[in-house]
């Protein structure tokens, strides 16, 4: 890496923070993502059906 | 001899149905992301092994690398929120209520990372971390709008109803940024000496302006990867709600 | 009488039965030149530098406390969804109720202005300038304020949400606001500031009245 001058800590701690919020971001989204997906098809095991989905 | 008269739905109704879209979308989420992830890396190498100091800011131009990207994300994402919310209210299209929601936290985070790098430029810039100057002012106001309108969404039971009134707050905030932006940069130049800095500015060589574009490129990937994935989430998430009521009818029922 | 008018006398009127509201307003916007000099010490020129910062942030704290009481009433006792179903269009029912709050809440606050100015050593032409940027500011308060109030009128305590959300749409009606009474160091710009201001009043007026009539059509169903 080319030598960050003087001020190398204020450049470190600002990539470091928009990695941290970026990376917190995506997790969080991954996470609810993941959350909803396992109560919709814990409720689709239990047989709850949309209403366009029953047959007859 | 018979002509085929089943009603070709345009795209735009297609994807107004919920599951259409998704199934529509989802193919796109994993080439996204795979861009998002390359147009990172090269931005960071460029930014850090292959560009050169700025002859005036010394090495911490490369902070502008992520500020300038992400203070361009906090406006493009209201402009986003903008277009959704009007498609909200002109077209009631589904879609733009769940595009509007899914972008207000994405919205409040780039700003909010906005003013996080713009301080730290500024502490060896300038010489304090915070400055009340046009921009950041108004970034600074900008956050308060994006957080206004999640507490919005949040103080709303019913989604659905929830989407329309935020969509007509959405719009207020948008025909007031401009005003907003005006009023600080006219209070700043009175209250400012005549000679700041402005470290954003002028004169940019090529060497320069390559990581900063690609930077730029990438995180727009990045919101756009984010949002998609939000929408899905939002997509479930009512798909959710509206099935756990009918359990609970159900259950009730028995 | 028509519609309009008809609406503008019943919250006067319903205002004026009950009394206590406006006068505790006033006495909120009081009371904080009251208590400002408490926090920052009697130095009579540093409270006169002070006071057009301090006379504006009180109206419009005073504003924003009482908003919430532009449409929630009359959501509460079921008289919005009689006024949805009038002939009188919404936004002029918005607007018709914007112009009694306007005359119940900002000119009370006007008129105890005196009061402020001499708590913080106000001189007269500043206090002069007070009232004139107070009468064309706080128009654009309570244009704001209707949006605020009509976007959390159906959300059972959104009463806190709603100075949440208009504040920082107020930002430029107090830089201008207070511009118009002292442009601090540097040429005289309180002229052109109080332009800008009845400028921001005249739009906002003149588009909120739309906005809040949505806002309620949309909020209730």
């Amino acid at each position: 890496m080319i030598d960050l001058g003087p001020h190398a800590a204020f450049i470190i701690w600002a990539y470091a923070g928009v990695t941290l919020a970026v990376g917190a971001l995506i997790a969080l989204r991954i996470g609810q993502s993941r959350r909803i997906e396992r109560r919709l098809s814990a409720l689709e095991a239990q047989g709850v059906r949309r209403r366009s989905e029953k047959s007859a | 001899m018979s002509i085929d008269t089943t009603p070709r739905q345009s795209w735009w109704t297609r994807i107004a149905h919920p599951g259409q879209f998704t199934a529509w979308t989802t193919p796109w989420l994993k080439p996204l992301a795979v861009v998002t992830v390359l147009l990172f890396a090269l931005g960071l190498w460029f930014a850090f092994f292959n560009s050169p100091e700025d002859y005036q800011l010394g090495d911490t131009v490369r902070i502008m690398y992520v500020h300038v990207p992400t203070a361009w994300l906090s406006q493009f994402i209201y402009a986003a929120m903008a277009v959704s919310a009007v498609g909200t209210l002109v077209w009631r299209h589904p879609m733009a209520d769940v595009s509007m929601k899914a972008a207000a936290p994405l919205g409040a985070t780039f700003t909010a990372l906005a003013l996080f790098t713009g301080s730290l430029w500024g502490r060896p810039t300038w010489g304090t971390f915070w400055e009340w100057d046009g921009r950041m002012t108004s970034t600074l106001v900008l956050l308060l709008i994006y957080l206004g309108i999640i507490a919005l969404w949040r103080a709303f039971e019913d989604q659905l109803r929830a989407a329309r009134v935020v969509a007509i707050f959405t719009l207020v905030g948008a025909v007031n940024i401009p005003i907003i932006k005006f009023s600080v940069d006219w209070w700043a130049t009175l209250h400012q000496p005549a000679s700041v800095f402005r470290p954003d500015g002028p004169r940019m060589p090529g060497s320069i302006l390559t990581p900063l574009f690609v930077m730029l490129f990438a995180f727009t990937f990045l919101f756009f990867t984010l949002h998609l994935m939000g929408m899905h989430t939002e997509i479930k998430r009512r798909r959710l709600i509206n099935l756990e009521r009918r359990a609970a009818e159900r259950g009730g029922a028995a | 009488m028509t519609g309009f008018s008809a609406i503008i006398m019943r919250d006067l009127r319903l205002a004026l039965r009950s009394g206590g509201d406006a006068l505790t307003l006033v006495l909120f916007f009081v009371m904080i030149g009251v208590v400002v000099p408490f926090a920052i010490g009697p130095d009579r020129e540093l409270l006169a530098r002070l006071a057009p910062g301090i006379v504006w942030i009180a109206a419009f704290l005073s504003m924003l406390l009482g908003l919430d009481r532009l449409f929630r009433t009359d959501h509460d006792d079921g008289t919005l969804l009689l006024l949805r179903s009038a002939q009188t269009p919404l936004a002029a029912v918005a607007l018709a109720k914007m112009i009694a709050h306007w005359l119940l809440t900002a000119v009370p606050l006007i008129v105890a202005t005196p009061l402020l100015a001499v708590m913080l050593a106000m001189d007269m032409q500043g206090f002069m300038r007070a009232l004139v940027s107070l009468l064309i500011g706080t128009p654009a308060l309570v244009a704001l304020g209707a949006v605020g109030a009509s976007v959390t009128v159906t959300i059972r305590r959104g009463g806190l949400i709603a100075p949440v959300l208009i504040l920082p749409l107020a930002i430029p009606v107090l830089i201008f606001g207070v511009g118009a009474i002292t442009t601090g160091p540097g040429p005289d710009q309180s002229g052109s500031a109080l332009l800008l201001l009845a400028a921001i009043s005249l739009i906002t007026v003149a588009l909120s009245p739309f906005a809040a009539g949505l806002a309620i059509a949309s909020g209730e169903d």
